[in-house]
């Protein structure tokens, strides 16, 4: 039997089902993926066998660095603008609707009150650049204890959890935890990153 | 590049008689090119791993203290965190550790050092009527010692599944115990 020649031509792969596969990829990714937020402190969180997961909404975020500098955020706007409101009446500080609108774009913040307004009036590109020197949280100016008490005000549902360095000395979370307790805030979370549960040999 | 191609080619005369072909055939390449960047974009600048927590709960400050729970000194593990990563433990009280009773010791956060003593004090001391191990883990740490510590020494209650832990304010005497015992380590 004679060979049948066959031509050889370019090759039309049906890209169809390969195209329906990225874009369900890529859809999967697009609703998944939560961008790093512009963090003004760095941290370093220690690693933990725990597995609860932290949730995402009505969360309260007391990160501490490692220089022992306290940053405080919440989450949502609404809540942002509502805690700032009573902090201002609070503390008989008087803040413009822009200065709120600011305020609630923040994720989290360093500055203590006194500084707060000044802060707020800088623009944004420079105000990324300022040194923020963390929130007071000692016993003569507790203001750590103000913006807690009234963001759970501002949202009942909070949840708290303390960020700190792996650095960050004990001395500084104890303040923070004694706060939290001075408000009668018993039960909170400590972020940490994840690590594998060894094993145990019976003894 | 984007061409259309005709279903069965070659077939049609003039392109004006409609036969029952097939839809066009689209080439999806340039499609899939994009549509596998912007994969690979959303994967390297998505955070996926979410942050664990560790559950926390701390004794109520303002009620009195409850007079009867007065704990065994004899199933009490106390662990001072102290500078530097260090880590001492007794059992019992300072008392009972000054009088010769028990020893005061230095461990570290490997799996041979603290967790070791943890598991063999609490097969030790076995447990109560309700299954819970009867060994009382109280922590207490140095202002100078690293709040990566204390997450560690928290984690080796969750490890070693030593059910009753707290964390203590530590006391000047504490301190001056360790110095004692431990010359150089607090300073």
């Amino acid at each position: 039997m004679p060979k049948v020649k066959v031509k050889r031509k370019g090759v039309a792969l049906d890209m169809t089902a390969m195209c329906d596969v990225a874009f369900l990829l890529l859809t999967f990714f697009i609703l998944t993926t939560r961008f790093k937020p512009n963090e003004a402190l760095a941290v370093d969180t220690p690693s933990s066998v725990s597995e609860i997961k932290l949730p995402d909404s009505d969360i309260m975020i007391i990160s501490v660095g490692k220089d022992g500098r306290i940053f405080f955020g919440i989450d949502g706007q609404p809540n942002r603008i509502n805690m700032l409101q009573r902090v201002a009446d609070d503390r008989k500080i008087q803040f413009s609707d822009k200065e709120k609108y600011e305020f609630s774009l923040m994720d989290n913040f360093g500055v203590p009150l006194a500084s707060l307004k000044q802060f707020l009036s800088t623009p944004g590109e420079k105000r990324a650049k300022i040194n923020q020197p963390g929130i007071p949280a000692d016993s003569l100016n507790n203001e750590l204890r103000t913006w807690v008490f009234h963001s759970r005000y501002a949202n009942p549902k909070i949840r708290i959890a303390i960020k700190g360095d792996r650095g960050a000395d004990y001395k500084v979370i104890k303040d923070v935890i004694n706060t939290l307790q001075d408000l009668n805030i018993n039960r909170f979370n400590l972020v940490t990153g994840m690590e594998a549960k060894p094993q145990i040999s019976s003894l | 590049m984007a061409e259309m191609m005709e279903g069965g080619g070659g077939h049609d005369k003039k392109g004006k008689k409609k036969g029952k072909k097939g839809a066009p055939r689209v080439d999806m390449t340039p499609m899939v090119d994009l549509g596998f960047l912007l994969i690979t974009f959303f994967m390297l600048t998505t955070t996926m791993s979410k942050p664990q927590a560790m559950e926390l709960n701390m004794p109520d400050k303002t009620n009195e203290p409850v007079k009867d729970q007065l704990v065994k000194a004899s199933q009490t593990l106390t662990v001072i965190l102290g500078k530097n990563d260090k880590l001492y433990y007794h059992m019992g009280t300072i008392k009972d550790v000054e009088e010769g009773q028990y020893p005061v010791e230095q461990s570290d956060f490997s799996s041979q050092g603290i967790r070791k003593v943890i598991l063999q004090k609490k097969a030790e001391l076995g447990v109560d009527d309700k299954g819970i191990p009867k060994l009382i883990v109280v922590i207490k740490a140095m202002d100078e010692a690293k709040y990566r510590a204390m997450v560690d020494i928290l984690d080796e209650m969750h490890i070693t599944e030593a059910k009753r832990y707290a964390i203590v304010q530590i006391i000047p005497e504490d301190v001056a115990f360790i110095e004692k015992h431990f010359p150089g380590s607090t300073i």
